[in-house]
């Protein structure tokens, strides 16, 4: 039978069929015992610890710069006052989530690919498998787990320098303790903002970790698929968390705010 | 036994007038997309010998030897090590026989984020599944010590020089005690005077270990320290067998150019 699917197209589905598969090998290598607690604990060192001071910073300017865009049109209102609650609610539900999950994406899923992608042209991975061992359980199964649980924590940080930054900010035009600071920003916040919020930079962790791992494990021999690997890896997983908070906030809005 | 010029058109059968084959390669294709690298390859490994397959860049060496780890899988033929065939093992049966087949690959292939010891340690804790710190130790002391490196057990990679990453690289295959012993070009990149003691190492340690190798390699001198039976890789098939002596004094042009 002829191919009437042009080549690109056949390539995508190829590529999204391997991705399914890999996916199902990390679920399947999650639950087999063995698991690499150093190696584990070694990925949430460098996924979280190593992080901090960039997504410390981040977090904080975001807060800060939110504050002083806002302040003046929201003074023109006379809703000043709302300041703190509306940069803790857009900060908490939406910008720190998605800001976080991209910058990990830049740090971590182009790090994660470059090693794992330097690995497999070394052949350190194929090293691995033919010595008996399994790579997945040793490599992927450790990094994608790490950044589950170390992207929320690293979010959840921002977004409280994010209030600090906020705080700093209202202080230059105004005079406002950090207690009544905190008391506006925290009293139009509910149960249900910080939860989904939450709950959605677990699958921007994943996200992070597993298309790091894909791109660098499956990256092609030569020096050059390093770079494409680590390029590729920020690329798609960016694309993942856009395309993930999108369906999170459509989902948020239909259960938690209903 | 005199040089043999192998006809790709027949069946061909190499033979060298042992008996116990522990790697058995039958009629095998091999391609990647148009490209045929691989074609009606023939060959067995005999217990206890040393196998040096000599070829051109690009001729399928390399894929041949990954073909019998299980790294790559053939397009079609048979492919058996210690009587079973590759393609059809389960991943549980391929990791034993993985596990009595060492594959020290070109580069060392040393896991760069950890030191010698912790890459000696690795198949001991994954695969052998040691827990006894003390016997764990040991076994890494002797096996460096084997290769002469003893001295470099904290070292990280990055530290070594290319002939002391083989060493370490040859010592973790070693550790895990293999029957099948596979060299993808061992002294590719290293100076005459370090590819001779690389060769030496490979033989002691064959002699130590009892294994049987296939050495895949340009390096003729060696092909000659190391190999008791020579096989040209030519287009896909083997087109000659014999000793080194045999092959350099044979008839055949091409074959004869390797030892020009």
């Amino acid at each position: 039978m002829a191919n009437i699917m042009p080549a690109g197209l056949t390539r995508q589905f190829v590529a999204a069929g391997d991705q399914v598969t890999f996916m199902g090998t990390f679920f399947r290598n999650i639950f087999r015992g063995g698991f690499e607690w150093n190696e584990f604990l070694r990925q949430c060192f460098i996924i979280g610890y190593k992080s901090l001071s960039l997504v410390g910073i981040t977090g904080f300017i975001l807060g800060f710069v939110l504050t002083l865009q806002s302040e003046p049109t929201m003074k023109e209102f006379g809703a000043e006052s709302y300041v703190p609650s509306m940069v803790a609610i857009s900060v908490i539900r939406e910008i720190g989530p998605v800001i976080i999950a991209l910058i990990c994406a830049g740090k971590i899923a182009s790090s994660i690919g470059a090693e794992l992608g330097s690995m497999k042209v070394s052949e350190q991975i194929d090293a691995m498998e033919v010595s008996g061992a399994n790579p997945i359980q040793y490599l992927v199964v450790t990094r994608i787990i790490a950044c589950i649980i170390m992207i929320p924590l690293l979010t959840l940080m921002a977004d409280a320098l994010a209030l600090m930054g906020g705080f700093m900010a209202s202080n230059i035009s105004n005079d406002m303790t950090l207690t009544l600071y905190f008391n506006k920003a925290f009293s139009a916040l509910v149960f249900a903002d910080l939860v989904p919020a939450v709950i959605k930079t677990i699958f921007f962790g994943f996200a992070i970790g597993f298309v790091g791992c894909y791109k660098g494990y499956n990256s092609d021999r030569g020096t050059e698929s390093v770079g494409v690997a680590a390029n590729s890896a920020v690329v798609s997983a960016s694309l993942w968390i856009i395309v993930l908070d999108a369906i999170a906030v459509q989902l948020t809005s239909v259960f938690a705010y209903s | 036994m005199s040089e043999t010029i192998i006809d790709n058109k027949e069946e061909a059968k190499v033979t060298s007038g042992k008996t116990e084959a522990v790697v058995e390669i039958r009629e095998l294709d091999m391609a990647f997309g148009t490209k045929v690298v691989l074609k009606g390859l023939t060959m067995d490994l005999f217990k206890g010998e040393n196998l040096v397959v000599l070829g051109k860049s690009g001729t399928g060496k390399s894929v041949m030897i990954k073909c019998m780890v299980g790294l790559l899988t053939q397009n079609a033929g048979s492919l058996k090590i210690f009587g079973k065939e590759v393609k059809d093992l389960k991943e549980q049966e391929l990791k034993e026989i993985r596990i009595r087949t060492g594959f020290l690959f070109q580069s060392g292939a040393l896991y760069d984020s950890m030191t010698v010891e912790q890459n000696l340690e690795f198949p001991l804790t994954r695969v052998l599944k040691l827990t006894d710190k003390d016997e764990i130790r040991q076994r890494i002391e002797e096996v460096l010590e084997g290769v002469g490196l003893s001295d470099a057990i904290d070292k990280m990679p990055s530290d070594l020089s290319g002939g002391m990453r083989k060493r370490v690289g040859l010592a973790r295959t070693l550790i895990l005690k293999p029957e099948i012993m596979l060299y993808d070009e061992p002294t590719t990149g290293l100076d005459p005077i370090t590819s001779r003691e690389i060769s030496e190492l490979m033989l002691e340690m064959q002699k130590k270990y009892q294994t049987s190798s296939v050495i895949i390699t340009h390096d003729m001198a060696c092909a000659k320290i190391t190999g008791d039976r020579v096989l040209v890789l030519n287009q896909g098939a083997f087109i000659a067998e014999g000793t080194y002596e045999e092959l350099e004094n044979g008839q055949d042009e091409l074959v004869r150019s390797f030892f020009k």
